[in-house]
């Protein structure tokens, strides 16, 4: 038996390194992902969740370490490359085309794809799943509120159709009401079969969706497990739930 | 064109096709309105149709790839010097028109690639300071390689470049048909149109284009354009080899329509004027590049015209030059411009898709 696990990982992170701006910014860290889960990756601010997403999509080079993807390493391969293989991200602070419009937005999604009917098909089932989005396909996406920008990202990723979705801090700079809805679509994107990655500076709500956990602490994986063994690990409620020790 | 027309006041809302002959037409009889003023405003039309090629070119780069380029006159002077070496007595190679002009566009484009490499990293001020550098290397180089061999004969600059002859049809030599004679600077009027509408033509088609769209992509969030699968690295080349394309044929075209080529054409206030124009116009928008590009030519000659003669009755002599004036202008323009209209005489308005791709929503 050389291998005891009977579901292999699609996503692994072995002694991943990431330097950034010539500070090593995440310093060694093991992650695996499965098929079909949402995972959390949470922690302080400049714990290096951002970096390690980035390094994930392909947009930051690995200081060491192996990232192996479908069971093909993908260290060293680029961003538009690994987005074929089914790999999206959804960038911190949104990342939209302020002067596109949301439609010009959510098709930029599919930038790399030439398959057109399937292209419409995917957007009108982005439609259903984003109706407030639909309200507003014609507008100049700069203008829309906070959380609909969210929405476009996410719509956005989609319709590369991903079987990993990487989101950054989907909840920065939104009210708790629109966070919530904006949870509910992650839900919807995970019951379809997407795996998700997520990044939170809400542990609390981050942890009550997540099978899993993991929480990073200045560049190095410090506690894991599942999403409730967290939320009741007094370590953990200490330093990011808000919780007095 | 149809950029233009829904640009006209009034009329570019409500009746696309009359807006449309309005453009053409004005296109069309500007010269001859001009040459009643005298042959010198028949001269600034013309350079105002270079001065738009630029300008096009230029707002490729900075307006729909969102990549400040402070050095853009450096690809006019590869262009113009392509020509002077290629068509002039200097070396003594009398190459044709049409040999030359798309050698220089790709000595340009070659240019414009050089420069991508290095600068493919920076961003915003950065990008502009390497740029800006590159353009006056390019500018010092022509002033200096006299020596020891001379190959662009300095700050004398060369002389008496061959005209523009379109197979064996002289542009620098009036046209006689009958008993109507038509000004050389006509011929030149009209073939640099028919040049600045080719561009209008082609760029208009790039930007609702799928790399027009990944350039506005870039242009707005490079992070989420890289994670949409956009290849940035060959886009921005692309956006600076396309750009400085225009800059070499509207160099070519100037070297052979003035005949004459130095060093001081190609400084970095020209570099600064031409950006200026593509501002003053609308960031990002066709019809504001020639508008301002129009607009930042014409509007100095006319004040030089007014400024001379005023001041030598008022003062008895010119106390400020009209070159300096020039800058003045620019410098007014914009100031008044960044209060007043921030997004330019005409604002860029999204428009990145053919109508027929987008929906069934009919576009506001």
């Amino acid at each position: 038996m050389s291998n005891s696990n009977p579901v292999t990982p699609i996503l692994q992170l072995k002694d991943v390194k990431i330097a950034y701006g010539g500070i090593q910014a995440v310093k060694g860290i093991d992650l695996e992902l499965y098929r079909g889960e949402l995972v959390c990756l949470i922690g302080a601010n400049g714990a290096g969740k951002t970096t390690t997403l980035n390094a994930l999509a392909g947009t930051l080079g690995l200081a060491g370490g192996e990232l192996i993807y479908d069971g093909e390493a993908i260290s060293t391969m680029p961003a538009h490359k690994r987005l074929r293989r089914g790999i999206a991200l959804v960038p911190e602070g949104r990342g939209i085309f302020t002067r596109l419009t949301v439609e010009e937005n959510l098709r930029m999604g599919a930038y790399i794809r030439n398959d057109s009917a399937a292209i419409e098909e995917d957007l009108e089932k982005v439609y259903t799943m984003l109706p407030r989005v639909k309200e507003r396909l014609q507008q100049v996406a700069g203008t829309l509120s906070g959380g609909e920008q969210q929405m476009v990202a996410i719509g956005r990723a989609l319709l590369s159709r991903p079987r990993l979705l990487l989101l950054d801090e989907p909840s920065m700079g939104l009210a708790p009401l629109v966070v919530e809805k904006i949870f509910e679509v992650v839900q919807t994107v995970k019951d379809e079969g997407v795996t998700i990655l997520l990044v939170e500076q809400n542990a609390n709500l981050a942890l009550e969706f997540a099978q899993r956990g993991y929480v990073m602490d200045s560049g190095k994986i410090s506690i894991t497990g599942s999403g409730e063994e967290l939320l009741a690990n007094p370590a953990v409620r200490a330093a990011y739930l808000g919780e007095a020790a | 064109m149809d950029q233009l027309a829904e640009a006209v006041p009034y009329l570019g809302k409500r009746n696309l096709k009359a807006a449309r002959w309005v453009v053409i037409i004005i296109a069309l009889v500007a010269p001859i309105i001009a040459m009643m003023f005298g042959r010198t405003w028949v001269r600034i039309l013309d350079f105002a149709l270079l001065y738009m090629m630029l300008a096009l070119g230029l707002n490729l780069v900075v307006g729909f790839a969102g990549l400040l380029d402070l050095g853009y006159i450096a690809f006019y002077a590869v262009g113009a010097y392509t020509w002077a070496f290629l068509a002039s007595p200097h070396f003594g190679v009398h190459w044709p028109f049409w040999a030359i002009l798309p050698l220089g566009a790709g000595f340009a484009a070659m240019a414009g690639i050089i420069l991508g490499f290095p600068v493919l990293r920076l961003r915003g001020d950065y990008l502009a300071i390497v740029t800006l550098g590159f353009g006056e290397i390019v500018r010092i180089f022509m002033n200096n390689l006299n020596y020891p061999v001379n190959i662009t004969n300095g700050p004398q600059g060369i002389n008496a470049l061959d005209s523009m002859n379109l197979f064996g049809w002289d542009l620098a030599r009036n046209l006689t048909i009958g008993d109507v004679q038509i000004h050389s600077l006509y011929l030149y009027y009209y073939f640099f149109l028919l040049c600045v509408a080719g561009s209008i033509m082609f760029i208009q088609r790039m930007q609702i284009s799928r790399i027009g769209r990944a350039w506005a992509a870039m242009r707005d969030d490079e992070l989420a354009a890289k994670a949409i699968g956009i290849n940035t690295r060959n886009l921005k080349l692309l956006a600076f080899s396309l750009g400085a394309t225009f800059g070499g044929v509207a160099g070519g075209l100037f070297g052979s329509f003035q005949g004459f080529v130095s060093p001081e054409s190609f400084s970095l206030m020209e570099s600064i004027a031409v950006l200026t124009m593509v501002v003053f116009g609308g960031m990002g928008n066709i019809a504001g590049a020639v508008v301002g590009a129009l607009a930042l030519t014409a509007l100095p000659e006319i004040l030089r015209n007014i400024a001379v003669p005023l001041q030598e009755t008022l003062f008895g002599h010119v106390l400020l030059d009209p070159e300096v004036l020039r800058m003045l202008l620019l410098s007014l323009a914009m100031i008044l411009m960044m209060l007043l209209r921030p997004g330019g005489l005409i604002p860029a308005h999204a428009r990145y898709s053919r109508p027929e791709l987008l929906g069934k929503g009919v576009r506001t």
